[in-house]
Formats: C-alpha cells, sequence, structure tokens
C-alpha cells in the first residue's frame, strides 16, 4: 500500500483539525452555548446539519469548539511528557550504571499501572477539570519516551562520531543536545504522533466518565457522555462526536504508520 | 529455566514494591486535601480534625506509610467509607465479573485476529489483505467508549438481539466482550501478519517446501507456531490493559466489575476504596506480565536467560 497517501489523509486530517480548532467562532454556525428548548433533542437537518442535543444546543458547533480541547491536550501532553521523558530517558542512556537503573526501575513502577488507571486516579485526589487531565496524562506519558530515547542514545553513543565529541572534551549536554538528540528526532516525532492520538482518547474517555473537561467547556468525549443518556431517542448525540473522536484519531494513526513505515525499510516490506 | 524463574520472581518484587509505594506517594502527596475532598469544604474543623485522626494521616508520614504496608500485608487494604464494608472483600465479590469479561475480551480478540492475520499474511496485498488491514486501523482507532454505545443502538435497540447491559448469561456478555476486544483484536491482526510473514521467509520454510509438505501442513504446523511467539508478548501486555480498560467498558454495560468499583469510589469519594481498587489492579498487571514473560520462555526452547 501507497505509504504517501496514508501520510497525506492523516496530515489532512490534522490540518482540518487546527483549521477548525483556530477558526471555531468563524466556522461554528451557532453559538456552542445557546439553548432552545423547544427544539430538544431534533435530529440533523438543514437549519442544524449534525442535529442538536438534550439542550437543544447546535451540534456541529459543540463539536468545532470541542476541537479545541483535543488539540490542546493532544499537543501540551506530548510537549511536557516528551521534554520530561527525553531528558529522563537521555541520562539514564547516556549515563548508564546505576543512575541507568534506577530511572528504569522508576519508569517500569509507572508502566505497572495500565492503561487510564493512575490517570483516574490522580484525577480523583486532584478533581475533574482540563488542566489536572493534562497533568495526570502527562504523569503517564513521559515514561514511554524515557524508554524510547534511552534505547536510542544506547545504541548512538558508541559510535565514532560520538566518541571523537567526547575526546575533543566537549561537555556532556552539549553532545546530548548538540549531537545525540538531532538524531534521535524521527522516532520522537512517529512516537508522539501515536502519542498525540492517544491523549485524545484517554481525555475524550476520562470526559465520558465525568472525570474530564467540566461544563461549561465542551469536549467530545463529554458530549458523547451526554448522548448516552439519550441513546434510545437521540443515538445522533452519540454518533457524530465519535465519529470525531474516531476520525482524528485514525488520521494521527495513518500518519504514524505512514511515517514508521517510509522510515523503517524492514517494516515496510510486511506491511 | 528454575533461575530466570527466580530471578524474574526476584526482579517482580522491587517492581510490586514501588507500585505500592507509588499509590501510597500520589494519595499523600498530591496536592488536595482527601479530608477536604471526603467532607466538603464547608465541613467543620472539629469534623475534619476527626476524620483526620480516623484515617490515621495525622500521624508523621513514615508512620503512615509503615503501618499501610503493614495492613496490606495482612490483606487489609481499608474499609470503604461508602459501602461500610472491608475495601479487599468489596473487590473480591466483583473480581470475578471483570475476570470473566477479559477473558471473554480476550476471546473476541483471537477469534477475530488469528483467521483474520493467518489470511492476511497467506494472501498479501490481496483485496483481503488491504480490506483486514484497514478493518485493523480502524479498531485501533476507534474508542470503546463509542464503539459500546454504538453495539447497543444496532444490538440490543434495533435488532433486540442483546440485552442492553447487566451480568448474566453468555448473552449478556457478547456485547461488552467485543467492545473491549475490538481494539486487543486489530493490534493482534497486525502483529500476526507481521510476524508470519517474517516466518515465512525463513530458511526451514523453504525447506519444508523443498520436502514437498502441502502447504496447509507448513503454515500451521511449522510457520504459525513460530509466528505466534512475539505474538504471546503483546497477549500478555494486552490482557492487563484489558483490566484497566475494563473501567470504562463496565461503566457502558453496567457490568458489575471492578472498573464500575473503581469509578463508583471515585464519584462517592470513597478514598480507600479508590487505593485498593488502584492497587489490586495495578498488582495484577504487574503478575500477568510476570506470567506472560514465564510463559514466553516456557514455549521458546532458543531463548537463553543470562
Amino acid at each position: 500500500m501507497n505509504k504517501n497517501i496514508f501520510i497525506i489523509i492523516g496530515i489532512t486530517i490534522v490540518i482540518t483539525l487546527f483549521l477548525l480548532s483556530g477558526f471555531a467562532s468563524l466556522l461554528s454556525p451557532y453559538n456552542p452555548a445557546d439553548q432552545n428548548l423547544y427544539e430538544r433533542l431534533q435530529e440533523p437537518g438543514l437549519s442544524h446539519l449534525l442535529g442538536q442535543d438534550s439542550l437543544g444546543r447546535d451540534i456541529l458547533s459543540r463539536l468545532i469548539y470541542g476541537s479545541r480541547v483535543s488539540l490542546k491536550v493532544g499537543f501540551l501532553t506530548i510537549f511536557i511528557s516528551g521534554i520530561i521523558g527525553t531528558f529522563v530517558g537521555s541520562v539514564a542512556g547516556y549515563y548508564g550504571g546505576r543512575i541507568d537503573r534506577i530511572l528504569m526501575q522508576i519508569c517500569d513502577i509507572f508502566l505497572a499501572f495500565p492503561g487510564l488507571l493512575m490517570a483516574i486516579t490522580l484525577i480523583a485526589i486532584l478533581g475533574p477539570g482540563l488542566n489536572n487531565v493534562i497533568f495526570a496524562l502527562c504523569i503517564m506519558g513521559w515514561v514511554s519516551y524515557a524508554r524510547l530515547v534511552r534505547g536510542q542514545i544506547l545504541s548512538l553513543k558508541n559510535l565514532d562520531y560520538i566518541q571523537a565529541a567526547v575526546a575533543c572534551g566537549i561537555s556532556d549536554m552539549r553532545i546530548i543536545l548538540k549531537h545525540l538528540l538531532p538524531n534521535l528526532m524521527t522516532p520522537i516525532i512517529v512516537h508522539s504522533t501515536f502519542g498525540m492520538a492517544g491523549a485524545i482518547v484517554a481525555e475524550a474517555g476520562l470526559s465520558f466518565l465525568g472525570l474530564g473537561v467540566q461544563p461549561p467547556e465542551t469536549s467530545w468525549g463529554m458530549m458523547l457522555s451526554e448522548g448516552r443518556k439519550f441513546l434510545l431517542i437521540a443515538p445522533h448525540m452519540t454518533t457524530f462526536p465519535g465519529l470525531a473522536i474516531m476520525i482524528v484519531v485514525l488520521g494521527l494513526n495513518l500518519l504514524g504508520d505512514g511515517l514508521r513505515d517510509k522510515l523503517d525499510v524492514k517494516r515496510e516490506q510486511n506491511l | 529455566m528454575n533461575n530466570y524463574i527466580i530471578k524474574r520472581l526476584l526482579l517482580t518484587i522491587p517492581t510490586v514494591f514501588g507500585v505500592v509505594t507509588l499509590v501510597f506517594l500520589v494519595i499523600h502527596f498530591i496536592p488536595g486535601d482527601p479530608v477536604e475532598i471526603m467532607l466538603g469544604e464547608t465541613a467543620s474543623q472539629t469534623d475534619k480534625a476527626k476524620l483526620r485522626a480516623d484515617l490515621g494521616l495525622d500521624l508523621p508520614i513514615f508512620t503512615q506509610y509503615l503501618g499501610f504496608l503493614s495492613n496490606l500485608f495482612q490483606g487489609n487494604l481499608g474499609t470503604s467509607f461508602h459501602f461500610r464494608q472491608p475495601a479487599f472483600e468489596l473487590i473480591m465479590k466483583r473480581l470475578p465479573a471483570t475476570i470473566e469479561l477479559s477473558l471473554g475480551a480476550l476471546a473476541v480478540a483471537l477469534i477475530i485476529s488469528i483467521p483474520l492475520g493467518i489470511f492476511s499474511a497467506v494472501k498479501q496485498y490481496s483485496y483481503v489483505d488491504q480490506g483486514s488491514l484497514f478493518l485493523a486501523l480502524i479498531g485501533v482507532s476507534m474508542p470503546n467508549f463509542w464503539l459500546g454505545p454504538i453495539l447497543i443502538i444496532v444490538f440490543s435497540i434495533h435488532l433486540g438481539w442483546l440485552p442492553v447491559s447487566g451480568r448474566g448469561d453468555i448473552y449478556n456478555l457478547i456485547l461488552p466482550a467485543i467492545t473491549l476486544g475490538a481494539s486487543m483484536a486489530a493490534i493482534l491482526t497486525r502483529m500476526i501478519r507481521s510476524s508470519l510473514l517474517d516466518t515465512l521467509k525463513e530458511e526451514y520454510i523453504k525447506t519444508a517446501r523443498a520436502k514437498g509438505l502441502p502447504e496447509p501442513i507448513i503454515l500451521l504446523k511449522h510457520a504459525l507456531r513460530n509466528a505466534l511467539l512475539p505474538v504471546v508478548t503483546i497477549l500478555g501486555l494486552q490482557f492487563g490493559s484489558l483490566l484497566a480498560g475494563s473501567i470504562i467498558t463496565e461503566t457502558i454495560f453496567s457490568w458489575p466489575g471492578i472498573g464500575r468499583l473503581t469509578i463508583q469510589a471515585i464519584v462517592s469519594r470513597d478514598y480507600p476504596l479508590v487505593q485498593a481498587c488502584v492497587m489490586v489492579v495495578a498488582l495484577g498487571y504487574v503478575f500477568i506480565n510476570l506470567l506472560t514473560d514465564l510463559m514466553y520462555a516456557w514455549i521458546d526452547p532458543r531463548i537463553k536467560y543470562e
């Protein structure tokens, strides 16, 4: 299969998400908070393309504004956890020995908490809210970056050009920042693409459980959760937010898959 | 082999210890007063002080930690405020439901992924292969909190074939198991296909073909057995994730397992029960990973453990 098509579809979806969230006020046909109780649970039609929710709000407008939350969570989570994880992984991989063992043991402990479990625990204590969701996802997200970077640095640090840099007396920090990390950007970018998809799903999942974004803010997961109560009479309330999440995650997965396969010869033969 | 098992078991001890410590630290050091969360901001200082003393939160942190470990070794995970029962008992009552759901999801994943993965590898680049890869991508991208309601709309509301929620007979299990197992099926399909494609290029497969063995025998007896080895690792990790994934699935289908109990505990601010649920699921995950490693060593005699 042509990997470029995957990348193009993925990039198109991601750019669309950017445009939707950037120009939400221009693109939304209605104010997402405007209620019309006379037109509750209306099915999709000409005036409201994706229908109205239980308070008569326009679902399309809420979806457009909800994209801001997804984008914010996705970006901030991969940015913050990427920086923390890269720092920890660089230190562990470059210095090795006891530091490496201690840091990797800490990573193993964090990895012992599957999926959303730690995020749910943290939010149970911190209370729901967007910032707490991002904090909780970062607490879990840095570990995978740390392991990725450590593994890559372990394989790079014995190469001649790094040994030459060490012999020249260049500082460790400079070697890591100038000579090692630039070579790790490709796997980090690919990993971040999948990480962003994971963060968006996690936020939606937490909001679905009532632990994420709180009203009056709008999130796709929260819309899904609200729609679940009206599943029998207004399935469109559930269908469209779910579809939005799936398309964005699919786009990011396609982009990640495409980038990874394009840069990995061995896998390209098989996938 | 025995040395490996002993070494692996010993390596699990610091992880278990770390998990227990991390849960303790998270509950005690994250900003936010659990007493205030439980009683509300408007509670009087006297009530707060009393609850703090009851929970032992007024003691020095190290003393609290030792008490926490001592209780843990005695199987005492605290008492639920909401249910007024020992947390351990509550969890043990719900555990069979969560295990049933996880095994159901695992069965769904294997039933879908093994034939689809094999067929995709054997007919590489065919329409079936492309279709199954696309389905796998959809499966990975579709969040289970959306798939669940969609399945309810189609199979329970429109077709009326399966119950909407609750735990009872096998019919109650089908929709939750599909919801929880779908993404695992997608991951395994891709994994089996990729692994089988690698295996089919090995020299011993060429030898088997040169000997004139029938293709089904080569595929099932020679290639698949080896191709499934890396899949076992993924299977173990994924099965552990099912325990956490069940939190959302159990909520959607009102399935009376640990996941739903965790959410109930969070909603009712039942702090000891939250702590107990998280600990049990995390430790379950560690032990499933341990079992996976041991199983891997058992089924692949080529592996030499240092």
